[in-house]
């Protein structure tokens, strides 16, 4: 298949924004789908509620457009009574550590073999940009107009303290390091959990002095450090600085996963 | 036809019943009275090829079981009141997706943690209109230890052949209690219809349901909660598409209320008919046997659609009376279909209502004129 | 014909187990109509255990016990709750060792729990000594039929245990009748 086939053509364009991270984490996921030569009949993607999970809904093969926050759960479902399926999630930071936290940490801690793209656009964007638990602290949002007051999730330490046996985070500018970490994730047997900071230039960078997309792309590449130099800098005594993160590969291994077919 | 008989719990016989009907995966969170449904499929599925799997919460019981269905399994979950009630949310997934499962609930008092231990009817209502929006579902009523088997292995039936929820409110006494019970392994099974090549996905057939497009069958199609058109893609800014969709989703069920009705009619020629469902259509057997040819009985195995014109076969009817574990609930159902005086029993508390209290009520219905009056016991 | 029969006693008695076993014993092997309930929740916590069968030749329809018509009690607090109140056209069994009180009705002392102990080792077989001692007590169902569904119900490797604890039941009411 061509990566045009995994794409649902009768249902384009899409909705997003102009300017929005979805359709290249979108295109990333399907790549590494296309790449590894996955047949459309044993890959199942599965969303929840939000900008983010309405991706299941432009790809060719099954999707289930569940209700907010739960796609892990129904994820869970398909995956148990059909372990040969591929079945990759897309969620996003509302979806997946708001209304659905719990389900995330017991996803991550059955290790089951889903893959988890989840896009981190730090709002919630289809309702028109409200804080969400990965709001950076200060930020401006429609619910947080005086700057947000509570500190944010770090999405991949809590898949990796739950159980998750693969563990990333790349942003929409990093997409040839994104696409090679979804494959990995598909790869990797167990809970694959892909984090992808995404611009939201609309609702999140309107109101943060980003307007442009290309602005929000901006900070992705000069805030973005690589783990191994965080790793360089943390072992010589430097800290990260104030709004910069880390990207990379956090966590691979080999756990024992749950909905795994005997033979794999 | 291989048959076994035991002497087991009504919770039990369900989980037995859930497996003769084929299903091979549940997902649940522990809850009394209901556990022992849990804890069996636990411990048969991994046996006959099964899977089990403990949910973190019901919310994530219910999406587990529909995703397990769409995967092509007969699934099924089991809870009680306040399990229930976090269950909504995806009840009416379902319900808009058009998912068959089935959820048992065996009811105990509430509402909030009420009565953990102690058996009640309360969530009949809930089980009825519990998800927003409007939708229709298919609800069973057990009132033995053999029913527990037999209606676990119909709901499966109906939850396929009408592409919906199907619930099975039990209570508490009938999952606790033990009575022989006859396994038969061969039980009649109605599958779903998957979908034709070239059939939309949403697209009904004669009977208002459409095709079942079994995920990793080939037929790529996309399922969403939202308002969808035929060909299942989302479509929500049009009133027509969304009327003709929750209309038909309703139909396929309203419509045939008098076809999936499952009713026992005694005495039809009696003047004083009790209308009972659960167990409380033991303590009107058990007045029934102590005094018989006095009074009628109505007992409802299938209580949702309810099915109406069963009232009819009551032509000399002077009252109905109702006895239920609640405050009236399925009487204000009766109520909608019949002219004729409704005397409501409500038991709460958890305890059966006992012979004596019907035979009561009985009396008091004798002299009733207004169209609803309460016994209180 | 209709029989009620209350067990009660402590938690670790085998109470519940005892009456499913008499419960299945007439219900699968004497086609008798049968209803076994028990206690949930608060009112068996605390130690204490109830349980109820009712056995029948007709339907049994309201399953909950009205009017029991034998006892069998295995803790003075059983006593005090179920036992008091025996009418004195019942039948009672108990366990001396545990309970004090006597009612007013017939009464066989079944001193299960230690004869459990002393005779095979264990007083986990003090629930079937007292199924023996009911069924000689009542010939409520038939030794074959009891039997039945005692050895349905233990763990393999304890069937002559069982059948030994069955018999020792049985001679404890015979020696008073």
């Amino acid at each position: 298949m061509n990566l045009e086939d995994w794409y649902r053509q009768d249902r384009l364009p899409h909705i997003y924004c102009a300017g929005c991270g979805n359709g290249t984490v979108l295109n990333c996921t399907l790549r590494a789908v296309q790449e590894l030569g996955f047949r459309q009949e044993e890959t199942t993607f599965i969303s929840g509620i939000g900008c983010s999970s309405r991706a299941s809904g432009y790809t060719s093969s099954d999707s289930l457009h569940t209700t907010h926050g739960r796609a892990l759960a129904f994820a869970t479902g398909v995956k148990l009574v059909k372990p040969h399926q591929h079945v990759i999630v897309f969620t996003g930071d509302g979806d997946c550590s708001a209304i659905g936290g719990n389900h995330f940490i017991h996803a991550c801690r059955r290790n089951i073999d889903l893959t988890v793209v989840c896009i981190n656009n730090n709002i919630y964007g289809m309702t028109g940009g409200q804080g969400s638990p990965c709001t950076p602290y200060g930020a401006i949002t429609t619910t947080t107009p005086y700057g947000m007051h509570e500190q944010p999730f770090d999405l991949c330490k809590l898949a990796e303290a739950a159980g998750a046996n693969y563990v990333a985070r790349w942003t929409s500018y990093h997409v040839k390091e994104l696409t090679e970490a979804i494959r990995s994730g598909l790869e990797v047997p167990g809970l694959s959990f892909i984090e992808v900071m995404t611009q939201c230039p609309t609702s999140f960078g309107s109101k943060n002095k980003m307007r442009l997309a290309t602005q929000m792309i901006d900070m992705f590449r000069e805030n973005a450090v690589l783990k191994v130099k965080a790793d360089r800098d943390t072992a010589a005594g430097k800290p990260l600085e104030p709004g910069k993160f880390i990207v990379g590969e956090f966590v691979r291994r080999h756990n024992p996963p749950l909905g795994v077919e005997e033979s794999k | 036809m291989t048959e076994k008989t035991d002497f087991l719990n009504g919770n039990v016989a369900c989980a037995e019943g859930a497996i003769a009907a084929g299903c091979r995966f549940f997902a649940g969170y522990p809850i009394t009275p209901s556990t022992e449904i849990a804890e069996r499929m636990a411990a048969r599925l991994p046996k006959i090829g099964g899977t089990f799997v403990q949910m973190e919460d019901e919310l994530a019981s219910v999406a587990a079981i529909i995703g397990g269905s769409w995967a092509g399994a007969r699934t099924m979950t089991a809870t009680s009141g306040p399990g229930f009630s976090l269950m909504m949310e995806n009840i009416g997934y379902a319900a808009m997706t058009e998912t068959p499962i089935v959820i048992i609930n065996v009811q105990r008092g509430g509402p909030s943690t009420g009565q953990p231990t102690k058996a009640a009817q309360g969530d009949m209502l809930q089980c009825r209109y519990g998800s927003h929006g409007d939708y229709s579902i298919i609800a069973l009523s057990p009132s033995s230890v053999q029913e527990m088997f037999d209606l676990t292995v119909r709901a499966f039936n109906l939850a396929d052949r009408f592409r919906t929820p199907v619930f099975l409110m039990a209570d508490e006494t009938i999952g606790h209690m033990r009575e022989k019970v006859s396994l038969h392994s061969d039980v009649e099974i109605i599958p779903r219809r998957e979908l034709k090549e070239g059939e939309l996905p949403c697209a009904p057939d004669e009977n208002g349901v459409p095709g079942f497009g079994t995920f990793g069958n080939g037929h790529n199609i996309h399922i969403t909660g939202l308002t969808h058109s035929e060909n299942g893609y989302p479509s929500t800014d049009s009133a027509e598409v969304h009327e003709q969709l929750i209309r038909r989703q309703v139909g396929k069920i309203e419509d045939f209320r008098n076809e999936i009705a499952d009713v026992d009619i005694v005495n039809p020629d009696a003047e004083y008919i009790f209308i009972s469902y659960g167990a409380p259509t033991r303590t009107v057997r058990q007045l029934m046997a102590d005094v018989p040819e006095t009074y009628g009985h109505l007992n409802l195995r299938i209580v949702w659609p309810f099915p109406d014109e069963s009232l009819l076969a009551f032509k000399n009817a002077k009252a109905f009376i109702i006895p239920e574990m609640n405050l009236g609930q399925i009487a204000k159902e009766v109520r909608q279909y019949t002219n004729i005086p409704i005397v409501i029993v409500p038991k709460l508390g958890g305890a059966l209502h006992t012979p004596a209290e019907l035979k009561k009520a009985a009396e008091v219905a004798k002299t009733v004129t207004k169209p609803m009056t309460e016994v209180r016991l | 014909m209709k029989t009620e029969i209350r067990f009660s006693g402590l938690g670790g008695q085998g109470i519940i187990t005892a009456a499913v076993i008499l419960g299945r014993a007439a219900a699968l092997y004497s086609k008798k109509h049968v209803v076994q309930t028990q206690s949930y929740g608060p009112e068996a916590r605390g130690g204490a255990s109830a349980s109820a069968v009712i056995i029948s030749d007709d339907p049994v329809y309201y399953p909950n016990v009205t009017n029991p018509s034998v006892y069998v009690i295995m803790s003075q607090e059983a006593y005090n709750k179920y036992g008091n109140n025996a009418p004195e056209d019942a039948l009672m069994l108990l366990d001396p060792g545990f309970v004090t009180s006597r009612p007013v009705c017939r009464c066989f002392e079944v001193p299960a729990t230690s004869e459990a102990k002393s005779q095979l080792g264990k007083t986990v077989f003090a629930n079937v000594i007292m199924l023996g001692a009911l069924l000689e007590a009542t010939g409520i169902v038939t030794y074959d039929a009891l039997e039945h569904a005692v050895l349905d119900s233990v763990p393999k490797g304890t069937e002559t245990n069982n059948k030994r604890a069955l018999a020792i039941g049985q001679e404890l009411v015979r020696s008073q009748l």
